[in-house]
């Protein structure tokens, strides 16, 4: 059920654009924060709000991956697959994941607690390997990390929202670099100093 | 320093700030700096007076174009000359997009900046608009990153309050609108077209080009889009001028960038170099050298779209042409970094995955192209191909590239014909052997353990 609040603010966001249907993404956001999935209701209010087609609200639904169109767990493990996770270990990660949850990918736990989910790239590739809870990043993640976040959660504490673990003074690691910069000549082995 | 080849040239030039200067990544360490006041505190929003008091529109676009700027989302256009197509009048409103639909696989600089120092790139949003006469910018930002997109959110909420945005900016008379938007899972989106349909809430299907979108773009209005690096180096080049940013970096290749360092290095991480560093300097120097002291394999320079490049290229210069003579592309900087353990069939398998699980399926050579190639993939890791395989991942690279709706389609090849070539005796041995070279697939049986392709 969208409630009259919720529209109003679907209202409110669609007025930001010159045409009213580009609030089509941003509001399918919001009903799905009202309603935990985008329903029928909450495409018929979008429809509504955007002045478009139920039909053309469904092909935006069906077209793009955050959109829910069935309940998911309390909380949804979103596990990075893409190719720096990959390289750092992402699909052990994934797989403890699934031993401790006792779901496959893709799956949701018999108590609604977790959903388990592969995803792609999240831009996080220096603090790999990643995942997102609900939406908020956890980085650097070992198994035994991953063993005490469940507990976490399990314990209803939410993942906190903050920036990423950035390396904001690079420069200061680099002591050498300056030197290296013209080119050494050399060339053929990449091995660590 | 003076040949041809477009060598870094630390040496022989003055450096106004150093060999290391930071301008898109200055003042993110400081706290708070994500909050107007602590970000006014340290000289922002000094540049958007500037150019709003010291430059007319032309100016500014010239200043741009002076300092070399080019884009820093991979297809690296001087953004001055992008600019400068758009036509003088138009009858339909003109639009500024910054993309900051970051999700190039090894690439996370966007939402660095995004999540630490939002207000950057709002003034880059305001400076680009002015300059292009925009009056409605969009910062288009990817779904999956929620907490950047909140942080630009207020960002713009706090310019709005403290006159930044909206009407008669600083006294100017000049007028913009910002609004914030966000996209909902695809990376087909990063493709401007694709990100204007979404943005006009519909399929983020790619358009035809032409016409390109600074003729017919968002709403047929003419339009800039802009990657959200790009923008958020423009307070730094006001600021400076465009002499200073460009005496940095190669000729052609001028000033500096994020680096994204990621795989098997020691300190993986964002680093802003001058264009032109030898990518030796960010791997050993900056990157710390391979992770447990193995040996280097191959890197990818440009995100996961481009091809590979071997160890004995180490010292390609990080710039664009460089990389363009090398084989490769500068891309969009995201330099992922392969040891020796790594098993090059399982990589491009995994990238060629994320390649058919982002095809929009518009057109058939990419849907069908990806789809196939991943099966090809999947049975050659596994033990299960034939040595026929190999050319025919090749035959059907080569029926894709160039013959895709959008540049998707020629991204995903780039991995699997550049591997092939360099590593062909790799993908030979799968077939013989029935195992992998190297990494755990080398000891095992490995044909049980197919992941089936609904798994994932």
């Amino acid at each position: 059920m969208i409630t009259e609040e919720v529209k109003a603010r679907m209202r409110e966001i669609c007025a930001r654009y010159p045409d009213p249907r580009s609030g089509t993404l941003p509001c399918l956001h919001l009903a799905q924060e009202a309603e935990g999935y985008v329903t029928p209701d909450g495409i018929a209010a979008v429809s509504e709000v955007t002045g478009t087609k139920i039909d053309e609200v469904e092909s935006v639904v069906t077209f793009y991956s955050m959109y829910d169109r069935a309940p998911t767990g309390k909380y949804a493990i979103k596990v990075c697959t893409s190719i720096s996770c990959y390289l750092r270990g992402c699909d052990g990660l994934m797989e403890h994941f699934e031993q401790r949850l006792g779901i496959q990918r893709g799956q949701t736990t018999a108590d609604g607690s977790f959903t388990l989910q592969g995803v792609e790239c999240l831009a996080a590739c220096g603090m790999a390997p990643v995942l997102q809870v609900n939406g908020e990043f956890v980085e650097n993640v070992t198994t035994a990390d991953a063993d005490a976040l469940i507990e976490r959660l399990k314990r209803g504490e939410a993942v906190a929202a903050q920036p990423g673990a950035w390396n904001v003074l690079p420069s200061k690691t680099g002591a050498s670099a300056q030197q290296t910069a013209a080119g050494s000549g050399s060339a053929q082995t990449g091995k660590a100093k | 320093m003076a040949d041809s080849v477009d060598t870094i040239t630390t040496e022989n030039k003055t450096l106004p700030l150093g060999p290391y200067p930071r301008f898109v990544t200055r003042n993110m360490d400081v706290p708070g700096i994500d909050r107007i006041e602590v970000y006014r505190e340290h000289g922002g929003y000094a540049a958007l007076a500037k150019a709003l008091q010291s430059f007319q529109p032309e100016q500014l676009v010239e200043e741009v174009k002076q300092s070399g700027l080019r884009g820093r989302g991979g297809a690296g256009f001087a953004t001055g000359m992008k600019w400068s197509f758009l036509p003088p009048t138009s009858p339909k409103p003109r639009y500024l997009i910054v993309n900051c639909d970051e999700s190039e696989p090894g690439t996370f600089k966007d939402r660095m900046i995004m999540e630490l120092n939002p207000h950057m790139l709002v003034e880059g949003v305001i400076i680009g608009s002015y300059a292009t006469k925009v009056h409605h910018a969009f910062i288009y930002v990817r779904g999956e990153l929620a907490f950047a997109g909140r942080q630009v959110e207020r960002a713009v909420r706090e310019a709005y309050a403290a006159g930044l945005i909206g009407k008669n900016i600083l006294g100017s008379g000049y007028d913009l609108e910002i609004t914030v938007s966000r996209g909902a899972g695809a990376y087909i989106c990063g493709e401007e077209s694709a990100l204007m349909e979404s943005l006009e809430g519909r399929r983020g299907y790619p358009r035809l080009k032409p016409p390109f979108p600074a003729v017919v773009g968002l709403y047929g209005g003419p339009t800039v889009i802009n990657n959200t690096e790009t923008i958020s180096t423009l307070p730094a080049i006001v600021e400076h001028g465009a002499a200073v940013y460009g005496a940095y970096g190669t000729e052609k290749s001028k000033g500096t960038r994020i680096y994204c360092l990621s795989g098997h290095v020691n300190r993986p991480g964002n680093y802003e170099l001058p264009l032109g560093t030898p990518l030796r300097t960010l791997v050993e120097d900056f990157g710390g050298g391979m992770r447990g002291g193995k040996q280097l394999k191959a890197i990818i320079p440009g995100g996961s779209s481009v091809p590979f490049l071997l160890p004995n290229q180490l010292d390609t210069p990080m710039d664009f042409e460089s990389m363009a003579a090398a084989g490769t592309m500068l891309g969009s900087g995201g330099v992922i970094v392969l040891d020796e353990d790594t098993c090059i069939v399982g990589a491009v398998l995994r990238m060629t995955e994320f390649y058919r699980d982002e095809s929009c399926g518009k057109c058939t050579p990419c849907r069908e192209g990806t789809f196939w190639l991943v099966q090809l993939l999947e049975r050659l890791e596994h033990g299960g191909g034939k040595e026929s395989d190999i050319d025919l991942l090749n035959d059907i690279c080569d029926n894709m590239l160039g013959k895709c709706f959008c540049p998707l389609g020629d991204a995903a090849t780039s991995s699997i014909m550049s591997s092939i070539k360099l590593f062909r005796d790799e993908y030979i041995h799968h077939v013989r052997a029935h195992a992998c070279l190297v990494g755990p697939g080398a000891t095992r049986a490995h044909a049980a353990s197919v992941t089936p392709v609904s798994a994932r």
